[in-house]
């Protein structure tokens, strides 16, 4: 099965205080379904993850939009715009859409976990955006700002910890892209010294116009 | 942490003689750093100094944060800040790394780094804690070794830092705090895959902590126990 971040061994280095005694049995069962198959895991732990996952499936579903964008966007570029990379972007634009399906699969899994409907992948139109790798990596460049603008701003606003902690092992490898497409185009890669968050509003219809359902 | 009480704000307090020298000492440090928060060392440095003021002044900024965990957080950050600061600062001194591109690179990356010392200052000010002491830093040898040393040394303290933010956000409370974090964690991240990439490793590296996406699609956190041991070459 697809580790989702959710019950990602990794996590369990975290240093959580104050956590709530629910998530710590949560987190024990999780990981026990990851190594034994999700029936194991009990009836009381599906309950307390829908209890517990209200607002926090909506940013999941809000960030899953998103990585549905950008994978659907690289793996577009990489087969439209990829011979005119050099070989070092063209491996750039491919290793960002492996990570960006690693994304969007460990988002799904996690909005299952936690009862939630994950939403439906969107059709997509990126206009011309692959008419030149100039334009390529514009947009590229765009979508991973927006990405970790999107992500530090909706981070705050969700309450089971596990999911934060998910949250945060994602934006920071969107910060890497944006770092590394900076590079690519020529461009400072960390511009500010604090990356500015977005609201939820703000971010979805900066790619509205890319999204055609 | 908290300097003994006869300096300033701001000033540097470097580690006792007797802590650098003794191995035992610096893995006592370490150890409690990693268990006991910033305060410990504190009480560690005043305890090795002999201080009993300082040790009474540590204690009770140790009761203190034992009421806050976001302050021992934003301690904990500055900590490393005032580090990577202090490592940009000494680069750009040394004249050693000449390549234009990666000259202007360290450049603003160390200005980054300024930026966060002056907010995470304020921050501990705000929540009531103590001036926070420097560490004592050896990055001679690097700087000696050149360019490429020194690019791949900056490269991994930026992986370490964005492990040691990505780890600590989830023990915040505040949120306009953990928004902070937040804010700095990504631009930390950045730092770390730009400095990768100026230092030639690939996606990812044959060791841990090397590669510009050095964990793959997910990033791993590390404990403060982890971030001080593997910082530990870089403490005088």
């Amino acid at each position: 099965m697809n580790p989702s971040p959710l019950v990602n061994p990794e996590l369990a280095v975290i240093q959580v205080h104050g956590i709530t005694r629910s998530s710590f049995i949560l987190r024990g069962a999780l990981t026990a379904g990851t190594v034994f198959g999700v029936h194991a895991v009990s009836p009381f732990v599906g309950q307390a993850l829908a209890q517990g996952g209200g607002g926090d499936v909506a940013v999941l579903n809000f960030a899953l939009t998103l990585e549905y964008l950008e994978a659907a966007f690289y793996e577009q570029g990489v087969d439209r715009v990829g011979g005119q990379l050099d070989a070092e972007t063209l491996d750039l634009a491919k290793e960002l859409r492996d990570n960006e399906k690693e994304h969007v699969d460990a988002l799904k899994a996690t909005i299952k976990k936690l009862r939630g409907t994950p939403v439906k992948k969107p059709k997509v139109d990126f206009g011309n955006a692959f008419s030149s790798s100039e334009a390529f990596l514009k947009l590229a460049n765009t979508f991973e700002d927006t990405g970790v603008s999107a992500y530090n701003g909706a981070a705050p606003r969700i309450r089971n910890k596990d999911v934060l902690a998910a949250a945060g092992t994602i934006v920071q490898v969107e910060a890497r892209h944006a770092a590394l497409i900076r590079l690519a185009r020529g461009k400072p890669p960390s511009p500010l010294a604090f990356d500015k968050p977005s609201s939820m509003r703000a971010v979805l219809s900066a790619v509205k116009p890319f999204i055609k359902s | 942490m908290t300097p003994e009480p006869t300096n300033a704000p701001g000033t540097t307090t470097t580690v006792p003689t007797d802590l650098r020298d003794d191995p035992a000492s610096r893995k006592r440090f370490l150890r409690m750093m990693g268990t006991g928060g910033a305060s410990a060392l504190a009480l560690v440095l005043a305890s090795c100094g002999g201080n009993e003021e300082a040790t009474k002044a540590a204690l009770k900024a140790r009761e203190e944060e034992k009421e806050s965990p976001d302050l021992k957080v934003v301690v904990y950050a500055l900590v490393l800040e005032n580090l990577e600061a202090d490592f940009y600062q000494q680069v750009i001194e040394s004249g050693m790394v000449k390549d234009r591109r990666a000259a202007d690179l360290v450049k603003s990356i160390g200005e980054n780094e300024e930026e966060h010392v002056e907010a995470l200052t304020a921050a501990v000010k705000k929540l009531g804690g103590q001036p926070v002491a420097k560490l004592k830093t050896k990055f001679e040898d690097i700087l000696e070794a050149g360019p490429q040393q020194i690019l791949k040394t900056a490269a991994l303290v930026e992986n370490l830092g964005a492990a040691a933010y990505l780890a600590q956000a989830v023990n915040i409370q505040d949120k306009a705090i953990l928004a902070a974090a937040l804010s700095i964690h990504s631009v930390e991240a950045r730092h770390a895959a730009a400095l990768n990439k100026l230092a030639g490793n690939g996606f990812r590296g044959e060791r841990k902590l090397r590669g510009t996406i050095p964990d793959g699609a997910f990033a791993k956190p590390m404990s403060k126990a982890q971030v001080l041991t593997r910082l530990q070459p870089f403490l005088a």
